[in-house]
């Protein structure tokens, strides 16, 4: 990579206190971003995936939460060692980000003015009666109908696609540099899923902002994302530009996920499933993570842990004996 | 006030309905079930079986219950509560005399508990798992263990007899002054509110930390927010939701409170009254007391239902 | 079947619960507080060599001292030991409310749950009981049924039952929407069987935990009443009566009435310690913080 990423991500791991002792939710997770780019991160619930996106902004619960090694460089800094002061700064300003469920989102007891006002005030210092103006604008940027009546409604009172685009204006107030959308269609009907992909398309074009997607949704991946992030266990499984996974997947997980996704052009009765479900993450699994639900896994694969390793051009992979084969 | 909120207030009264009448049959139930004759009482110990029985005829006690419990009905329908036989006086002028202590009381201890109580919670919800809130609750805990009356005569021992900063006992109306009136309610009203405060503060605090793990906060934390102000702006007013409906109970508790409070610091409110009508066995001030006391526990209970309205735009607006 | 797994299931379950509550912080003090009071007012008599009851002139008003430890009263009487057999009057009407109040409760909330017809005139039965503020509903059936152990805990049930069933009714109404009772229906079970096998075993959680906060309301209450003139009377010793005829000394001879208070305090801590650690365990819904 020529110039300096936008965002880069090394060896991040994140852990949560239980009942038990910590927990290991993602470990050595590392990618990097550059400026106008658009990142996938794929994988089952329970993957690491919305964790590693929380932890870009450190919006996980503090006295629960550590992070023992890992660095989150965005614009120079290291978001990890900003003090809190400085974070919220780049939260909600440079980083904005997208929920999975924009009933629960949004706060119940105010205006959608007030919410989209409380990022602009805080970051732009715009006072009330410019906040709303622009809330309004914000509003018909993100094709809500009728914004000038619509800035003054309760939450509750808009439909799942609205709010969902309410959310969405928040994010973009302050025309953030990167955009985290965690999840940000799933909640939502297929016809409004399509809109709401589109809107951010659009709206990633006109801002020119970095956009990170993250979804269980290969095919929501595939029509948006240029780079892929596959995620299997709290771990980055494979990595390799969206072009070159779909063609060409390299771990068996991925594999897996790509015949699980309905083709449009055949009627198909029942489609192939991954065997097994994701393990419990406090059962610590020896050698690879995938192997006990991997057709192809060998002896070595349930003793030693695999490293991800490059398998062709721009395209890691955790699949020593498939990158051998392909070799 | 739209038209949403009118109907839901029309459905609550209608509610308050049955209830009311519930209300007016325990008691009356209630003094039935009460041991000795209210004739023989009234009589008094000299008179003969002739004067009882006529005064049992009177009070319309030779009828049957149903017939008195519709005859009662009837009278109450009518605005009249019966008249004490203690203090010779229409029960409701009694009441009327007494009211304003009570109120007084409950307003005062209402007023120290509430923000007491909410701060406290908040607060040991915003600390949550360190000390702080460990001694938060700790406090709370001893609120609600501590019977109110004992810990009262302690504080007017302390207070009162020994350091000698505020008055043992005795009521000044508010037409006296609003200083002297605060001054002798000061403390029967917070001794009255440490129940509550204790009580208001475990709440308020599971519904903040309940609050503070929802969604919106994590929106409202990504946007930049700080923990304060999301705390000020974003989970407050959701707090208060759930706290606005344990006001009804809080208002329950301190009128129930205050019979005790009132008794040690001899005001004369409801709540003495109705203890002395108790023990003198003056059967209709007793009936008008209580029955006078659950009416005006619903309509707060309404008034409350209006807040909350206010408070919950999901209510408000469809 | 789905009896079958149930029955299964439940020692282990009933085993994990067991062993969560005695390692709950809150749940191991409240517990050992009660358990220290009860033994204390079982054992009464070998604990304490004096008689509650003997009045002895010459040692009227005695500060407290190695001979009595809480004092004696205006009858020469020992405090620490009426405080011991007081313990048994207050912690008996504690226990006696949350069985009474609990028994009718669970039977009136679960009748309501499960019979809808019944559910109407129920529930504005319980919204009339509850429009009284509960100590004043006991004061007022206290004093119609006079001052028997027998009728205050009767008048205190009464006083609590409301939000007992009120409880009660809630958690039953989530459980028979559940598929196992569904199935249980289809399978032909009767509403009896169904009530007994289903819906009050789960109930029992939340039952339970507000029964514990009822018996601490019953240990004020009964305090409270008794220092209306309302109570058990004397001479038979309840902490709460103990604190009423200790009032008119209290400033001279704080002791009469300092250490019955601190009993009564002490007993409801340590029910309000068992309730909040109960409700942890067993109603992870409420369960904000371990």
């Amino acid at each position: 990579m020529t110039a300096e990423p936008l965002l880069s991500v090394d060896n991040l791991t994140v852990q949560f206190r239980t009942d038990t002792g910590w927990l290991t939710a993602i470990e050595d997770v590392g990618f990097s971003l550059g400026a106008g780019e658009t990142l996938g991160i794929v994988g089952e619930s329970g993957s690491g995936k919305s964790v590693t996106a929380l932890s870009l902004l450190r919006l996980h619960a503090t006295a629960t939460t550590r992070i023992p090694t890992g660095t989150i460089t965005f614009a120079g800094q290291n978001l990890l060692r900003l003090p809190s002061r400085a974070l919220r700064r780049i939260r909600g300003g440079e980083i904005a980000m997208i929920f999975q469920d924009p009933m629960s989102s949004l706060n119940p007891v105010l205006t959608i003015a007030d919410q989209i006002g409380e990022t602009l005030a805080l970051h732009q210092g715009l006072d009330r009666a410019a906040a709303r103006r622009r809330a309004i604008e914000l509003l018909d940027l993100v094709r809500i109908a009728d914004a000038a009546h619509r800035v003054d409604a309760y939450p509750h009172q808009l439909s799942g696609g609205q709010r969902q685009r309410v959310m969405i204006a928040i994010a973009i107030a302050c025309r953030p540099k990167l955009l985290i959308a965690d999840e940000p269609t799933t909640a939502l009907d297929v016809t409004i899923q399509a809109q709401i992909l589109d809107l951010l398309r659009d709206l990633q074009a006109e801002l020119g902002m970095s956009v990170i997607l993250i979804s269980h949704d290969l095919g929501v991946i595939a029509e948006f994302a240029r780079r892929v992030l596959v995620m299997y266990a709290g771990r980055v499984v494979e990595a390799a530009p969206a072009t070159t996974l779909f063609r060409r997947p390299m771990h068996p997980y991925t594999s897996g996920l790509m015949q699980a996704i309905p083709p449009l052009d055949a009627d198909v009765h029942r489609l192939p499933t991954i065997q097994g479900s994701i393990p419990d993450p406090a059962r610590r699994i020896p050698g690879c993570r995938f192997s006990p639900r991997c057709a192809e896994a060998q002896p070595t694969c349930r003793i030693t842990a695999p490293s991800l390793v490059p398998v062709g051009p721009d395209h890691l992979a955790r699949c020593p004996p498939r990158a051998g084969a392909a070799r | 006030m739209n038209l949403r909120v009118l109907n839901r207030l029309a459905l609550r009264l209608a509610q308050a309905v049955p209830v009311l009448l519930v209300v007016a049959v325990v008691t009356f139930l209630l003094m039935h079930l009460l041991p000795g004759d209210p004739a023989v009482v009234i009589a008094g110990p000299e008179a003969g079986a002739e004067a009882i029985e006529r005064i049992r005829h009177q009070l319309g006690l030779d009828r049957s219950l149903p017939e008195q419990l519709l005859l009662w009905l009837a009278s109450l329908a009518r605005g009249d509560f019966g008249r004490s036989l203690m203090l010779n006086q229409p029960v409701l002028v009694a009441l009327g005399e007494r009211l304003p202590v009570t109120l007084s009381l409950t307003l005062v201890s209402f007023a120290i508990t509430v923000p007491v109580g909410v701060a406290l919670g908040v607060l040991a919800a915003r600390f949550r798992n360190t000390w702080l809130d460990s001694a938060v609750m700790f406090l709370a805990l001893v609120g609600v263990s501590v019977p109110s009356f004992w810990i009262a005569i302690l504080s007017v021992i302390l207070f009162s007899v020994i350091l000698g900063w505020l008055p043992a006992s005795g009521y000044v109306p508010l037409s006296d002054g609003l200083l002297p009136w605060l001054l002798a309610l000061l403390q029967p009203a917070a001794m009255l509110a440490l129940f509550q405060i204790g009580f208001l503060a475990r709440m308020a605090r599971s519904a903040t930390l309940d609050v503070l793990d929802q969604d919106y906060i994590r929106t409202a934390r990504a946007k930049g927010v700080s923990e304060w102000s999301t705390i000020a702006k974003h989970a407050f007013r959701n707090t208060l939701i759930p706290v606005v409906t344990a006001t009804g109970i809080i208002l329950s508790l301190l009128m129930g409170g205050s019979v005790v409070i009132e008794q040690v610091f001899a005001l004369p409110g409801v709540g003495r009254l109705i203890v002395q009508a108790i023990l003198t066995r003056d059967y209709p001030l007793v009936q008008g007391t209580l029955l006078a006391l659950a009416f005006l526990f619903v309509a707060i209970n309404l008034l409350v239902d209006v807040i909350y309205t206010w408070v919950d735009p999901r209510v408000r607006y469809g | 079947m789905a009896e079958e797994t149930d029955d299964a299931l439940a020692p282990r379950r009933r085993f994990q619960l067991i062993r969560r509550l005695a390692r709950h912080r809150s749940f191991r003090i409240g517990f050992i507080i009660v358990a220290a009071l009860t033994l204390a007012a079982i054992f009464a008599p070998l604990i304490s060599k004096f008689d509650p009851f003997e009045m002895r002139a010459r040692i009227r008003f005695r500060p407290p001292q190695a001979a009595y430890w809480f004092g004696t009263d205006n009858f020469g009487r020992d405090v620490f030991t009426r405080c011991l057999y007081g313990a048994r009057l207050s912690l008996t009407i504690g226990l006696g409310t949350a069985l009474l109040s609990g028994a009718i409760g669970a039977a009136a909330g679960i009748a309501s749950a499960q019979f809808r017809r019944i559910d109407a005139v129920m529930m504005r039965l319980m919204d009339g009981l509850m429009a009284f503020p509960a100590i004043i509903l006991a004061i007022g059936l206290a004093a119609a049924m006079g001052p028997q152990i027998g009728s205050l805990i009767i008048a205190l049930s009464v006083a609590y039952i409301p939000r007992t069933a009120r409880i009660v009714r809630a958690s039953a109404l989530v459980v028979r929407e559940l598929e196992f009772v569904d199935a249980a229906r289809v399978a032909g079970a009767s509403s009896l069987r169904i009530i007994w096998r289903h819906l009050l075993p789960n109930c029992m959680g939340p039952l339970l935990v507000q029964l514990t906060f009822v018996f601490a309301y019953a240990i004020l209450a009964e305090a409270a009443l008794s220092f209306l003139g309302i109570g058990p009377p004397p001479p038979a010793p309840s902490w709460g009566n103990i604190i009423a005829e200790g009032r008119d000394q209290a400033v001279d001879s704080w002791w009469i009435m300092f250490f019955p208070g601190l009993a009564i305090s002490l007993a409801t801590l340590g029910m309000n310690l068992l309730g909040d650690g109960l409700r942890d365990v067993l109603d992870p819904r409420l369960k904000v913080e371990t």
